[in-house]
């Protein structure tokens, strides 16, 4: 995952409790809108836009975490388009993507890597 | 080999397509197209107006071109084809060679030659930009026609009604609408049910000039009357673009089109012509799937491979909301040699014709208005792929004997082509579910079949089904990939295990993490059983949307309040705390269809705040959002009408107030009426109370929505203790036993020995478990609590609303609001 040539500049998000167990909230770094989720069922972090790409509405943080297969995934509210946590990728066959930042959490809090 | 393709219209794209499919990179692909924008679905053109933005209607993201290596070239026709040096020069300037020629140039709109049609106001309906002109148009418009009663200005029509032109009227110049698919029976009872959605048919009216000083200000007819439109959209046929071909010296149909062989090739051997464009044997097909048949066969062949196009079927589906119509084969076939049966309900406004042989052994064509539900299977007989049954009539009458859908699809050949869109057969969608695709959606994927028109749909679905029966894999309704249980069963393990929350129901019984489905499903079950707070911690995140913000979401991200109003009684004081609440947060409000009163356009920062004063004032949620207890409406009854046997209102009240909050497999309603004038509309409810000279009639499972079915009698004249007592039981036996997202109407049809069934174990405790069942519900009853106070109350609960976690309320700035009629509304999607 991690790229050399890019350097990735962790921005403070919120507190590790801030985020509900296997649920999401939407961090709001520098003007960009991130949803912040906490896979808590299998201790992973994932952050993606929280814009979803399908009608341009600003409602990841709320959506519905789960899995296909083996793949994290995250479903939209509104019309329950689902995306990949990993790789952003659209899991109805749908030509959207989202875009993902990688998470990490030092000492109770939680960092967004922004490029 | 270098192929160059004139036109990136649909057929244009598929042809790429298939050339790669065939030939991958022995090809050396050059696409000029002449609108600015990449191959789009003109078929559902229409959709542009109510949910898609043009990205969506993509065929295929310009990326895809580059990573495919095709050189595109957009907004830039071509203008010159010099066959001698097998070269092309486009608009820009542009000179390339070819190797061969694809013309796929499409049609265009025939505008006829009246008078005026160059007016503002005046528009075609064939691209983007013609429906980005008449939506901005629109704005100001109040009334509008259409000229053209055919397949796609039906279809306009259909449109500027959803635009909000409710004034809006067909012209058609024939005697009746649609006159080359259906027949003048058809088309009577298709006119009848145009008029009931709001358009306005005039038949046999020929437009004589368009009326009009700056812009069109309306029509006139050789009969000299007037009809007064502020927009016109032309759509009395198509034209192929021929005129490039014809500039090229290459041969053309009298009326226009490229004359093609059976090879699709041109008057020129290296230069094709495909689709709209195309004159094959005396016909231009207006349709997309024979031009992909087209395109298929051209790259085939191009690949050294030796096909044919012969002819194509017709029969079309018209996509318009809320009217089905079909035709098949030959609809309009008479004569000695034709046995026709036709069945017609004035009624329900259903026609059906099928054309036999006069031997009765081959169906020949047909025509379906108001129920095209046997359309798929009616194609399939009369292309041979399926028998015709012993009586043909029961095609249109259905079996009375039995043979379900099921048995149809079992009976289809295995070449029989299921999505003609994309020609994938039977056997193909077979193959895709040995593969191991077994969702639609996965089918869909792989081989394509049901993402053109998507009237295949069903059918697939049905093939699907019936190969995983076969396997041995439909042995029971599973709730999705995480469990191996059905609602049913899921119901009992939590109830016996005695579990709390989703985590532990998925450990317990299922596996991996969770999905959309599963998780409303599995703490709706949780709410039925132990009715805890639904946001208790565990469960929160699990609750769809609506759930977990206890309010509906809305366009745009903001939600709608809805407090509870039992009976739909308030008084003015309540009514005051409504106006101004919705004053003070700045809130759409709007009467529902509920009898009650929904504020919208609320930021979920201010919901616990509005719902602070609410509850102050004596409200409580109305669990508009959840599958639970809606409104039970109610009339005014005894007390003030004059023909009111009971009080009506508060029956209603003590009835919405037992059942308010219970969770549900789906939303339920009711309604208290205090005569048989039934104007609190009992009989279209989950359950609904009509008031008798005795006491009440009592009715269950009955809806309106999409598909309306009256409730049926379960018992009457009975005391109020005993409606209780045997709504308890329904209700509960209804939740137990009901499949997900299932309303108690479709429950009971489901219902194996139906009302007769119902009867015995609610009245008569056949199953010996009524004691039990009014049990629970009392439980339930008990249990209840205003699931808001709890939220704005609980510390924990409430900080979740919010849209920033590091900017506590700060607004969501994305939010934006259009004013309407001195309120506001959501902007409209992008
Ligand atoms: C607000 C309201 C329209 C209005 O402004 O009048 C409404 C609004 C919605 N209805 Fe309704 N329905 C409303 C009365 C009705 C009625 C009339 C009635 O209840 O008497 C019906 C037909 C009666 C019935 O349900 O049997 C009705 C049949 C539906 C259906 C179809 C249900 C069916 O079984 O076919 C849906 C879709 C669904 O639930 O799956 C639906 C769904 C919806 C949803 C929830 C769609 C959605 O998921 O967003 C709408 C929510 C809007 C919102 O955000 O608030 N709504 N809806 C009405 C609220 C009543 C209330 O006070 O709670
Ligand atoms: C509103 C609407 C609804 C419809 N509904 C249905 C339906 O339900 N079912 C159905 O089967 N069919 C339907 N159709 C018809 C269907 O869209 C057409 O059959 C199909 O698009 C034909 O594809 P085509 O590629 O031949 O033509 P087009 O899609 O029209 O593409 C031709 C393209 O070539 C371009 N072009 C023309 N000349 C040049 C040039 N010299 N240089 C470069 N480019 C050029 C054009 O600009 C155009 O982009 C509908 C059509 C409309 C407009
Ligand atoms: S009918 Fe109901 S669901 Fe449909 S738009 Fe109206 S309110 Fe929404
Ligand atoms: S807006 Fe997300 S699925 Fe439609």
């Amino acid at each position: 995952m991690s790229n050399p040539t890019t350097t990735i500049q962790w921005m403070p998000a919120c507190r590790v409790d801030d985020v509900p167990s296997n649920g999401g909230v939407c961090v709001k770094l520098e003007e960009e809108q991130i949803a912040l989720y906490h896979f808590t069922r299998r201790g992973e972090w994932y952050a993606t836009q929280n814009e979803c790409p399908h009608r341009k509405q600003m409602a990841l943080s709320r959506g519905l975490l789960g899995s296909q297969a083996d793949e994290p995934k995250i479903t939209c509210p509104f019309h329950k388009k689902s995306f990949s946590l990993r790789t952003g990728e659209c899991l109805n066959g749908d030509e959207c993507s989202l875009r993902t930042y990688p998470v990490k959490v030092e000492e109770a809090m939680v960092y967004i890597g922004l490029e | 080999m270098k192929v160059v393709i004139i036109g990136n219209g649909m057929v244009g794209f598929k042809c790429c397509e298939k050339l790669l499919h065939y030939l991958g990179d022995q090809v050396e692909l050059i696409v000029f197209g002449e609108e600015s924008r990449p191959a789009y679905d003109r078929v559902h053109l229409s959709d542009y107006f109510s949910h898609f933005n043009a990205e969506e209607l993509e065929l295929a993201p310009i990326s895809w071109y580059q990573e495919k290596g095709i050189t595109l070239h957009l907004g830039d026709p071509v203008v010159l084809i010099n066959r001698e040096e097998k070269n092309l020069v486009s608009h820009s300037g542009k000179e390339t060679v070819y190797d061969f020629l694809v013309l796929a140039t499409g049609s265009s709109a025939f505008v006829p030659p009246i008078p005026g049609t160059e007016k503002p106001g005046v528009f075609i309906y064939r691209t983007i930009e013609d429906l980005e002109l008449i939506r901005d148009w629109s704005k100001k418009a109040r009334s509008a026609a259409v000229l053209g009663g055919g397949l796609l200005g039906l279809e306009a029509g259909k449109a500027l009604l959803d635009l909000g032109i409710t004034n809006t009227h067909i012209i058609e110049f024939a005697p009746r609408l649609m006159p080359r698919q259906i027949d003048a029976a058809g088309s009577e009872m298709l006119s009848s049910h145009l008029e009931k959605l709001g358009l306005t048919i005039h038949t046999s009216k020929q437009t004589a000039a368009i009326e009009g000083e700056d812009q069109i200000s309306g029509l006139r007819f050789q009969d000299d009357s007037r009809l007064q439109v502020d927009m016109l959209v032309i759509s009395a046929g198509i034209k192929p673009r021929d005129e490039l071909a014809r500039l090229a010296g290459l041969e053309l149909g009298h009326r226009g089109g490229i004359l093609v062989n059976d090879l699709l090739q041109t008057s020129d051997p290296s230069i094709f012509a495909i689709g709209e464009c195309a004159l094959h044997n005396g016909m231009i097909y207006g349709l997309v799937a024979p031009g992909y048949d087209m395109a298929d066969i051209l790259a085939s062949q191009l690949a050294g491979n030796n096909r044919h196009f012969t002819g194509f079927d017709m029969s079309t589906k018209l996509k318009l909301i809320g009217v089905d119509v079909a035709s098949f084969g030959d609809p309009m076939l008479e004569g000695p040699d034709t046995r026709i049966i036709r069945v017609a309900d004035s009624i329900n406004g259903v026609y059906k014709r099928i054309n036999l042989s006069a031997d009765g052994k081959k169906l020949l064509g047909g025509v379906l208005v108001g129920d095209a539900s046997s359309y798929n299977q009616l194609v399939q007989v009369c292309k041979g792929f399926m028998p015709l049954p012993e009586k043909p009539e029961e095609l249109i009458l259905g079996s009375k004997t039995g043979g379900s859908a099921a048995a149809g699809i079992a009976a289809l050949a295995e070449d029989a082509i299921i999505c003609s869109c994309e020609g994938i057969s039977k056997k193909s969608i077979i193959d895709a579910v040995n593969q191991g695709n077994e969702s639609f959606d996965s089918i869909k994927k792989c081989t394509g079949a049901g993402s053109g028109c998507g009237g295949c749909t069903p059918m697939v679905k049905d093939i699907l089904q019936a190969e995983l029966k076969a396997k041995g894999k439909l042995g029971k309704v599973v709730v999705c990939e995480h469990f191996g249980y059905s609602r049913q069963e899921l119901f009992d393990i939590i109830k016996i295990k005695k579990l709390q929350s989703y985590d532990e129901v998925l450990d317990t019984a299922g596996k991996g993490d969770g999905c959309e489905i599963c998780k409303p499903l599995v703490v709706s079950l949780l709410a039925s059983i132990w009715n805890d707070m639904i946001l208790k911690k565990g469960n929160d995140t699990a609750q769809d949307s609506n759930d977990r913000f206890l309010a509906n979401i809305q366009k745009g991200g903001t939600y709608s309040v809805v407090p509870r109003i039992p009976g739909g009684e308030i008084t003015p004081d309540k009514l005051l705390v409504i106006g101004s609440v919705a004053k003070k947060y700045g809130l759409y409000t709007k009467i529902t269809g509920g009898q009650r009163i929904d504020l919208f356009g609320a930021h979920l920062d201010d919901l616990p705040f509005i719902w602070e004063e609410l509850i102050e004032a004596g409200f409580e949620s109305g669990h508009a959002y959840g599958k639970a207890l809606r409104t039970v409406k109610s009339c005014v009854g005894s007390t003030w009408c004059r023909f009111g046997l009971h009080d009506s209102v508060s029956f209603a009240i003590r009835i919405e107030e037992r059942y308010r909050g219970i969770r549900a497999p789906h939303k339920i309603k009711s309604a208290v009426s205090g005569c048989i004038r039934e104007c609190a509309e009992a009989q279209s409810k989950d359950f609904g109370l009509i008031a008798t000279e005795k006491g009440w009639n009592l009715f269950v499972a009955g809806n309106g929505g999409s598909k309306p079915q009256h409730a049926v009698l379960l018992a009457s004249d009975i005391d109020e203790a005993t409606c209780i007592k045997y709504i308890d039981r329904f209700l509960m036996f209804y939740i137990k036993t009901a499949d997900p997202l299932t309303r108690t109407a479709t429950w009971l049809n489901k219902l194996e020995g139906g009302l007769a069934y119902l009867k015995e174990v609610i009245l008569e405790d056949s199953l010996g478990i009524a004691d039990e069942l009014e049990a629970e519900m009392q439980g339930l009853v008990d249990n209840y609590q205003c699931e808001w106070k709890e939220a704005i109350n609980n510390p924990e609960i409430r900080k979740r609303f919010q849209h920033f976690v590091n900017a506590p309320g700060e607004k969501d700035p994305t939010v934006q609001f259009d004013p309407m009629r001195s309120q506001k509304r959501a902007m409209e999607w992008k």
